[in-house]
C-alpha cells in the first residue's frame, strides 16, 4: 500500500506523540468537557434544564472518546503513526470515566439517588438496560488497563478481553438511537453511527485480509 | 355485585371535591427574591474572586433574559375556577429560551434563536368543518374576541420538566360558541403554520408537517383551555408560539399547538402528529398522569425549571396537573392506562 503521508510528516507528527509533554497534555484536553460541563453547574450557564445538560453532555463525551479510541489503531495503521498506540489506554480509560459520570448524573440528577428506584427503572426501559450493559462491560476493561493486568491475563487472553470494546460501541450507539427514537431525531446520532460503520469496518476488512493471505496458495483457487 | 351503599351526600367514588388546586408543599416554594438573590451572589463570586473576565460569562443568561421584551399585553383577573395556580412563576428567561418548537429546530435552544423569521402579521386563522357559521379570523378580530385575562398555569412537559406561565389570553370556548358547532363536531383539530420560507426545519423528518393537534369537543369547551397571545403581560414572543396558541393544562405541553393558523371541527379523532409519528409512545389523550408511564422514562416525578436546583430531588407529578378537581369528571369511566 502507498503511504498516505509522505515519510517526513509521519516522522514529525511520530516525535511530536512520543514527546514527554503528549500523555500530559492529552490527560489536560480530555478533562476540558469535565470542566466545561462543571463549571457550567456552578456558574448556572448550562440553560433553563441543567440536569439534562449534564446527563447528555457526559454521554456524548462516552461515544465520542469511544469513537476516538477505536480510531487509534486505524489511524496508527494507515498512516505508520506508530506513536499513538501508547495514548490509546488513556483514551479508553477516559471513555469509561465519563460513562460513569454519565450514569453517575442518571442517577443524581434524574432518579435522585432513589436505589430502589434506580433497579426498577433499569430493566424496565431497552435504553437504560442497553447503556448499563455497556458501562459494565467498560468496567473489566478500564479495571485491566494496566500493565501487569496484561502481564497477568497473557497478551492473548488480555487481547480478546478488550475486543469487547466493540461490543461496547454498538451498545453505546443502540442506546442513542433508542433515546432519539422517540423523537424521530437522527442527525446527530447517524454521524456517531458513520464514524463507528468507518472503524469497525475498517477492522473487518483486516481481518479479512488476514485471513485470505494465511489461506494455502491452494485454498484460493477452490473458494 | 358488591352494594354500593352510601347517602347522595357522600362524594361520589370517582370525583374528588373542588377544593380549587392541588398543591405542592409550600415550604418548598422558593420565593422569587431568593431565587434571583442566588445569581446576583455568583456574579458577585465571579466578580471578585475569579477576576472581571468570567464576570461577563456567569452574566451571560442574565443578559439574554433582559433582551426582547415584547409590546404591552395585558389581562384581567380570571374568574375560572383553576385560573390561578399558587406556585411561584417560572423566570421569563426561561420559559422563553427553553422551547419545543420543531419547525425552528429540535434542540431547545433552537426556538429563541430561529424564530426571528416568523412574520405574525398578517395572521390569519380559518375556523372550518362542522360549524354553523364558518369563518376566517383576522389576528386583530381574536385579540378583541373576547376580554384578555390573564391565568397562571403550570406547564408540564411530557420529557419530565414543567414551568408556571402566566399567559393571557381568553378560554377557547368563546370562539366555539361564536362559529356554532353542528351535531357532527366531536373533535376540534389544530393546524399550525408549515412555512418553509420562514421555518428552516419544516422539511425534516423528525414528524409530519404541519404539526396537528387536537382536542374532544368537552375538552375544548373547558373553561381551563385557553386561546393565549401573550405571556408576562406582553405579547408571546415567535418562538413561544406567536401570535396565538393554546395552553390546555392538565395535558402535556406538546397538545398545545403554537402559531395556530386553522381550527377545524371533525366527527373523527384527528391524527395527532405525535401520535403519527410514535403512537407507542404518545396517546390522543396524553394526559398529565404520573402512573402511566412514558415508555422511555418515569412521569412520577417531575424538574420544575428554574426553581429545583439541579441537586434537588424531583417533585411529584400531580394528576392532571393539579387539575383533577376541575377536568377529572371529563374522563369518569374512562381506562386513562389504555387512553394514554
Amino acid at each position: 500500500m502507498a503511504p498516505a503521508a509522505p515519510a517526513a510528516a509521519t516522522h514529525t507528527m511520530n516525535k511530536l506523540l512520543l514527546h514527554p509533554a503528549a500523555k500530559p497534555l492529552l490527560f489536560a484536553l480530555a478533562l476540558l468537557p469535565f470542566a466545561q460541563l462543571l463549571w457550567g453547574a456552578v456558574a448556572n450557564t448550562l440553560g433553563a434544564n441543567p440536569a439534562e445538560a449534564l446527563i447528555r453532555g457526559t454521554g456524548d463525551w462516552v461515544l465520542r472518546f469511544l469513537c476516538i479510541t477505536l480510531a487509534v489503531t486505524p489511524l496508527r495503521e494507515a498512516f505508520g503513526l506508530t506513536g499513538l498506540a501508547r495514548l490509546r489506554r488513556m483514551l479508553g480509560n477516559f471513555a469509561f470515566f465519563y460513562g460513569v459520570l454519565h450514569f453517575l448524573c442518571y442517577a443524581w440528577l434524574d432518579m435522585g439517588l432513589d436505589l430502589t428506584g434506580i433497579v426498577a427503572d433499569i430493566p424496565k426501559r431497552p435504553f437504560i438496560l442497553v447503556g448499563t450493559l455497556a458501562l459494565l462491560l467498560m468496567a473489566p476493561l478500564a479495571a485491566t488497563s494496566f500493565n501487569r493486568a496484561i502481564q497477568a491475563l497473557g497478551a492473548a487472553r488480555w487481547k480478546r478481553l478488550h475486543q469487547a470494546v466493540y461490543a461496547i460501541g454498538l451498545l453505546g450507539l443502540l442506546h442513542f438511537f433508542w433515546m432519539r427514537a422517540g423523537k424521530n431525531d437522527f442527525g446527530e446520532w447517524t454521524i456517531y453511527a458513520v464514524v463507528m460503520a468507518v472503524l469497525l469496518g475498517w477492522r473487518v476488512r483486516q481481518a479479512l485480509r488476514r485471513r485470505a493471505a494465511s489461506r494455502p496458495p491452494g485454498a484460493r483457487a477452490t473458494s | 355485585m358488591a352494594d354500593q351503599s352510601g347517602s347522595i351526600l357522600e362524594t361520589p367514588m370517582h370525583f374528588r371535591p373542588d377544593r380549587g388546586f392541588d398543591h405542592a408543599v409550600p415550604s418548598e416554594i422558593t420565593p422569587r427574591a431568593v431565587y434571583e438573590g442566588r445569581r446576583d451572589w455568583l456574579r458577585r463570586l465571579s466578580a471578585g474572586a475569579l477576576g472581571t473576565g468570567l464576570a461577563g460569562w456567569a452574566g451571560r443568561d442574565a443578559l439574554a433574559q433582559a433582551s426582547a421584551k415584547g409590546a404591552p399585553l395585558p389581562g384581567g383577573k380570571s374568574a375560572v375556577v383553576g385560573a390561578n395556580v399558587m406556585d411561584a412563576v417560572t423566570p421569563r428567561g426561561l420559559s422563553t429560551t427553553y422551547n419545543n418548537f420543531y419547525e425552528f429546530g429540535t434542540d431547545k435552544a433552537d426556538p429563541a434563536r430561529n424564530a426571528h423569521t416568523l412574520k405574525t402579521r398578517p395572521w390569519t386563522v380559518v375556523v372550518e368543518g362542522a360549524v354553523a357559521k364558518p369563518r376566517t379570523y383576522g389576528i386583530d378580530d381574536l385579540l378583541k374576541l373576547a376580554p384578555m385575562e390573564e391565568r397562571i398555569y403550570r406547564l408540564r412537559c411530557v420529557e419530565g420538566w414543567s414551568m408556571v406561565v402566566p399567559w393571557v389570553g381568553w378560554s377557547l370556548a368563546a370562539l366555539i360558541k361564536q362559529v356554532e358547532p353542528t351535531g357532527n363536531a366531536k373533535f376540534v383539530e389544530f393546524h399550525t403554520l408549515a412555512d418553509p420560507k420562514t421555518m428552516p426545519f419544516v422539511g425534516s423528518r423528525v414528524l409530519e408537517w404541519p404539526y396537528v393537534e387536537g382536542l374532544r369537543m368537552d375538552e375544548a369547551m373547558h373553561p381551563l383551555t385557553m386561546l393565549v397571545f401573550g405571556m408576562y403581560g406582553e405579547v408571546l414572543p415567535n418562538q413561544n408560539g406567536a401570535p396565538l396558541r393554546l395552553a390546555v393544562p392538565w395535558k402535556y405541553g406538546f397538545k398545545s399547538g403554537k402559531s395556530i393558523v386553522k381550527i377545524r371541527f371533525t366527527e373523527q379523532q384527528p391524527k395527532t402528529a405525535w401520535v403519527k409519528a410514535a403512537a407507542q409512545e404518545y396517546g390522543f389523550y396524553s394526559n398529565v398522569n404520573p402512573k402511566v408511564d412514558h415508555p422511555r422514562w418515569s412521569q412520577a416525578t417531575e424538574r420544575r425549571l428554574g426553581e429545583d436546583g439541579i441537586f434537588a430531588k424531583k417533585r411529584p407529578t400531580l394528576m392532571f396537573n393539579g387539575y383533577e378537581s376541575q377536568v377529572g369528571q371529563l374522563y369518569a369511566g374512562l381506562d386513562l392506562a389504555k387512553n394514554y
